[in-house]
């Protein structure tokens, strides 16, 4: 025991008993004083602060001896407000918000929020298949970005460090591309109402090409280091599990859903962006366990890399083809280019709206400050994220800006059943059980 | 070109009136798979012409408006007869100028096996918010209750533990009711002043 008294680390009495604060060096204390007290019951609170809560996580844990007897999740702690301020802008804007919300897996935010608008405008079949494929290439490079850091830090907050080096390497050649096409690496807001922001820049397919095989050399190397591993294994096998019934009635999705054994993924079952028209499979699990949803993960991979060969093969063809719808009401007018100080309205335009037409001055101002209106009505659209349905309920009165705009994140559902997977376990597991559902706290809170 | 009507003013400033979000009860045949959801669900439930307000069928979706003191007999029907085992949580809206029921709450179903998608929508008057809690039909919907709670102020009367969620528990107010202002503070840069967003001038 040391001699040095911790301020910040005291114990004070309360109602509830005695509390105590840990800072990290004050084990043997807190030991000692535990190790007098009759009671065997310990109410601990992980988080929000801490390494392996998989980000601004609460967990309050009931604990005898080293078992858990029940786990409460606080959340809330990355609430940004995100649904309110959308109501205060207008359609398009409202991209650049959502984008935000679960900023692992921007592009498939925008995709359900697009689809949802573009649902209400009555356009879903006007969206140019340029736009859609381009769609479908940036979502499914996004599944791999976002799986690399569930399983980076998966692995990681179980104490495999290599992994997580591993992972977020590939992960940057993914956010390479993703600025390359969009000029960022997240929250890009990059697919609109109507179609996408801007058509691939020169060279971007021969990239993604190149990149596609880079990564699937490398996600070996990956797979050698866990699949199988003993020690890997004996942290993850029939931990957290969860199964059907139980995934149904707590409204879990994804690859904790799949990895009870049950094939939902709507990108077959309820098909959106032309997924129908992808060769790719479904990947289940029968373990209802981490081990089972880490191997999904795992899997998983190598079917969007499929899928992004089949988009790229289907843009080479569609070389020039519109990305943005050809309503000139809804289109964006603005032709975005590249120029010396970042992305900007192409010059082409510029020169076009202030010195040849008035007219497309006014309409370039109309569109871009007051926006265009949707009829009134809601809509639900669901798509897969990595994490399960992310599910958007728009709803619009008419207006140029949107009326409510709910997100039913995977990550909020499924974050629910911690409780169910943890109690009876012991305390080091529920990092592992947390750690396979892959909640984004961003996406959590909004 | 751009909705504006009677005046034609274009300049955004002229006070456009925005057109009221009314649908009223859809005509059979619904189409799709929504006949047949709608006659297994009169089958199975004899109180279907009493409790069911309205069927609209917009976009290609279908939305059961239902009485709220009949939403979780209708729900146990819709779970183990009609097979939607998920409910993929629920989704308030505040509508000021639907009088006497001001606070809709949105709950969208999922049916696995039959791989169908239906929406069930209640309403309440602002003065006594109270909907029955549906936990006790599917259990995921705990977290959305407390978030609908916390956000609108609906109570979800049965519900095992209806507390705030997201905002802090001593917060004030419903933050996504329409009458709750966004709030922000105004920023001042090199002598302009940019106000808070709810105080911008904008285009109504």
């Amino acid at each position: 025991m040391s001699t040095y008294t911790d301020p910040y680390a005291a114990s004070r009495e309360t109602t509830e008993g005695t509390v105590f604060s840990v800072t990290g060096g004050d084990w043997d204390s807190l030991v000692t004083e535990i190790g007098q007290a009759k009671e065997e019951r310990v109410v601990v609170n992980m988080g929000p602060q801490h390494p392996s809560t998989h980000g601004v996580l609460r967990l309050v844990l009931e604990l005898e001896g080293e078992t858990v007897t029940e786990v409460r999740c606080g959340i809330g702690y990355l609430h940004t407000g995100i649904e309110k301020n959308i109501e205060y802008r207008n359609w398009t804007q409202g991209v650049t918000f959502v984008t935000r919300m679960d900023y692992l897996s921007p592009l498939f935010n925008e995709a359900a929020y697009c689809l949802g608008v573009e649902k209400l405008l009555g356009i879903t079949n006007d969206v140019p298949e340029r736009a859609t494929v381009i769609r479908v290439l940036m979502m499914e490079l996004n599944r791999i970005s976002s799986h690399m850091v569930a399983l980076g830090t998966g692995a990681l907050e179980l104490g495999a460090l290599s992994p997580m080096i591993f992972c977020f390497r590939e992960r940057e050649k993914v956010l390479d591309i993703f600025e390359l096409i969009s000029g960022l690496r997240m929250n890009m807001a990059y697919i609109r109402p109507g179609g996408v922001q801007q058509d691939l820049p020169a060279g971007a397919l021969a990239k993604i090409r190149a990149t596609v095989k880079d990564l699937r050399h490398s996600f070996k190397d990956n797979e050698n280091l866990l699949v199988g591993n003993s020690i890997w294994m004996k942290r993850t096998e029939g931990i957290g599990y969860l199964d059907l019934a139980g995934a149904t009635t707590l409204g879990v999705t994804g690859p904790v859903l799949r990895s009870t054994g049950l094939p939902w993924d709507l990108r077959k079952m309820q098909p959106y962006c032309g997924y129908e028209n992808y060769n790719f499979d479904v990947i289940t699990a029968d373990t209802c366990d981490v081990y089972g949803r880490f191997l999904i993960r795992v899997n998983e991979l190598e079917q969007s890399l499929r899928i992004i060969e089949q988009a790229v093969d289907k843009l080479e063809k569609l070389e020039g083809a519109p990305v943005m719808v050809a309503d000139k009401k809804i289109a964006w007018p603005a032709q975005l280019a590249l120029g010396g100080d970042g992305l900007g309205n192409s010059l082409d335009h510029i020169r076009e709206i202030m010195g040849t037409s008035m007219e497309s001055l006014i309409h370039h101002f109309k569109l871009v400050t007051e926006g265009f209106r949707v009829p009134a009505g809601q809509v639900y659209t669901a798509i897969e994220s990595p994490r399960g349905e992310l599910g958007a309920h728009v709803v619009s009165d008419g207006g140029t800006r949107p009326f409510r705009v709910h997100f039913r994140e995977p990550s909020f559902n499924n974050l629910q059943s911690t409780s169910a997977m943890c109690e009876g376990s012991m305390v080091a597991d529920i990092i592992g059980a947390v750690a396979s559902i892959d909640p984004v706290m961003g996406g959590v809170d909004r | 070109m751009f909705g504006a009507q009677g005046s034609g003013d274009t300049s955004g400033y002229g006070g456009l009136v925005r057109t009221a979000a009314s649908t009223g009860s859809s005509e059979r045949p619904y189409g799709s798979y929504f006949d047949s959801v709608t006659d297994d669900l009169e089958r199975a439930y004899p109180d279907f012409a009493d409790a069911i307000e309205r069927v609209v069928v917009d976009r290609g979706e279908l939305t059961l408006h239902i009485k709220v003191s009949r939403l979780v007999e209708v729900s146990m029907i819709l779970r183990d007869k009609l097979k939607f085992e998920m409910c993929l949580g629920v989704s308030g809206v505040n509508y000021p100028d639907d009088k006497g029921r001001e606070l809709h709450a949105v709950y969208p179903l999922l049916s696995m096996t039959n791989n169908q998608r239906i929406r069930l929508e209640v309403s309440v008057p602002d003065s006594n918010p109270h909907i029955p809690s549906l936990v006790e039909v599917w259990a995921g919907n705990n977290w959305n209750e407390r978030e609908t709670f916390d956000m609108f102020g609906i109570i979800f009367d049965g519900h095992p533990g209806l507390t705030r969620i997201l905002m802090p528990d001593d917060w004030q107010g419903h933050p996504q009711r329409k009458d709750y202002a966004l709030g922000g503070i105004s920023v001042e840069y090199k002598g302009a002043t940019t106000p808070a967003p709810d105080e911008r001038r904008s285009y109504r």
